[in-house]
């Protein structure tokens, strides 16, 4: 599954300053394994030492939140736009 | 890119702040555009040096200041001694005895920024700050990302800057707040979606054209405003702490930010140390917050918001989990109410107090009637109530709830027929309403 996945500022240094990549993933957990082998390095910023995503990171699936879809194990479908935010904004 | 002024970014040698750290993992960084911990994506918090501040504050200095927030400036990340001063701060704490009655509370105060200038809510103090740390960084575009109030706020103090300014909101907001942003001639976008959304949008914008958002590249200075309502609320209570704050939260930024205020005043020897306890408000209808307090988690879960409370509907909000955070230790609670309930405390304080504040301030007055009513404000605590914005922005939510004009001729026996429908009325409703 090909989609399309936008890299916030303070992670573009792994992906050569690209703001939007391509990726391969059926799902947000495939999606981090695959980021991970073209960028080394990026899931340990997305992920704790539990392999869970940080609090303090928002992913999103076509504009939903992932928290309001299957989490970690939300399918992804081809063309998809997967946005990784950090939640610290707003208010 | 417009940022350029190198030489203001590092504070100088008077300036108090000293760069940002990590609340999460404790990484330092310089003091620049920047908001979140490239290593954990924890929020930023600006660093003080307080020794250097201990010997050089005093309440005569603070006293002898202008009467804004800027009295306080070396608790504020800025390096210039001429901010931008719109007069903004140092709004009414006013002794609410008659809403202290009703609700059966012996010492209860109103700290009223819904009279704060230039635009009527507490966000030109955090705005304040957030354009003249702006300008020291050298940015000539400011933005937000806004449920209206702070729209309204950047756009005003933008205007009076010099600044180019282009806000996005929700596409649904209230038409005086759409009304009081466009006058001051910003670029607005109306977007479909809700603020949980244009927030999203903004971030993935902030980098792309080198533009100043207040609350997302320039979030760590612009938040440190709301310190202010700490420090005039001690200031104005003759150099104390009160025992009990209720205050509204939506990102809970504002929520944290008065606890550190209160803590700051108390390390560098401003106050005496006192237990503040700490309340927060939300609406039903989008209550992450009061979900995770109640439910004594340590994340946030982000709801989709339904309330008439737009100001402070903020779904996924960013210190939603500091704020449950002091809650806990304090001895605080949050609470949340209806909309029936908001726009009732709206009513309330207008009909007890004389002020007339937004749905955010209902809904902070309707949780400080639920927490005295549960028992959890003690009647003789000084207790101080934050209300952040003005019911003329909101003038949907109440409309259909406040009666009607008696329309009459100008002719005397048509007003004595008034008058006498009128207090027909009036007794009516004393057997309702308790005083």
């Amino acid at each position: 599954m090909s989609v399309k996945v936008l890299i916030p500022t303070p992670l573009q240094k792994f992906t050569r300053d690209q703001a939007t990549i391509e990726c391969e993933g059926g799902s947000i957990a495939e999606l981090l394994d695959s980021l991970e082998s073209s960028f080394p390095g990026i899931k340990a910023r997305l992920c704790d030492d539990q392999g869970e995503l940080r609090r303090f990171i928002n992913f999103y699936v076509n504009s939903e939140d992932i928290r309001f879809l299957d989490g970690k194990n939300t399918s992804l479908n081809e063309g998809d736009e997967v946005s990784i935010v950090p939640a610290v904004a707003g208010g | 890119m417009t940022q350029a002024t190198q030489s203001l970014t590092q504070p100088s040698s008077s300036a108090t702040f000293t760069g940002l750290k990590c609340k999460e993992c404790g990484a330092e960084y310089e003091a620049k555009a920047i908001h979140v911990c490239e290593f954990c994506f924890g929020p930023l918090e600006v660093m003080y040096d307080y020794s250097a501040l201990a010997q050089t504050v005093t309440r005569e200095r603070i006293q002898a200041g202008p009467n804004s927030i800027w009295r306080y400036r070396p608790f504020l990340p800025v390096v210039t001694d001429t901010p931008i001063d719109v007069g903004t701060g140092m709004t009414p704490l006013l002794k609410a005895n008659r809403l202290a009655r009703r609700l059966g509370l012996k010492r209860l105060y109103i700290k009223n920024d819904a009279v704060n200038m230039p635009t009527l809510s507490f966000k030109d103090r955090v705005v304040s700050v957030a354009l003249t740390r702006a300008r020291e960084l050298g940015f000539t575009t400011v933005s937000c990302a806004s449920t209206g109030n702070l729209a309204n706020s950047t756009a005003a103090i933008a205007a009076h800057a010099g600044l180019d300014c282009c806000v996005f909101i929700p596409s649904d907001l209230e038409a005086g707040k759409v009304l009081g942003t466009l006058v001051y001639g910003p670029t607005v976008m109306a977007v479909h979606g809700n603020y949980d959304q244009v927030n999203r949008l903004c971030s993935e914008v902030a980098n792309t054209h080198g533009w100043g958002f207040v609350n997302i590249n320039l979030r760590p200075y612009y938040s440190e405003g709301s310190k202010t309502l700490g420090y005039e609320v001690a200031e104005q209570l003759g150099w104390q702490l009160p025992d009990h704050i209720v205050a509204p939260l939506a990102s809970g930024s504002l929520f944290t930010k008065i606890y550190k205020g209160f803590q700051e005043f108390v390390k560098v020897g401003l106050v005496e140390e006192k237990a503040v306890r700490f309340s927060g408000a939300q609406a039903e209808g989008c209550s992450p917050i009061a979900q995770a307090f109640r439910e004594e988690r340590d994340f946030i879960t982000p709801v989709k918001p339904s309330t008439i409370a737009k100001s402070i509907a903020i779904g996924n909000p960013a210190d939603g989990i500091y704020a449950v955070d002091i809650a806990r230790k304090t001895n605080g609670n949050i609470e949340s109410v209806t909309d029936q309930e908001i726009v009732e405390g709206m009513k309330l304080l207008a009909e007890t107090e004389g002020i007339f504040t937004e749905t955010a301030g209902g809904t902070t007055i309707a949780t400080l009637k639920k927490l005295v009513e549960a028992g959890k404000i003690n009647s003789d605590e000084t207790t101080v109530v934050y209300i952040t914005g003005n019911g003329l922005k909101t003038q949907e939510a109440v409309q259909g709830y406040i009666g009607q004009p008696l329309t009459i001729e100008p002719k005397l026996d048509s007003f004595e027929r008034a008058l006498e429908r009128s207090r027909t009325l009036d007794r009516l409703e004393w057997q309702e309403v308790l005083v």
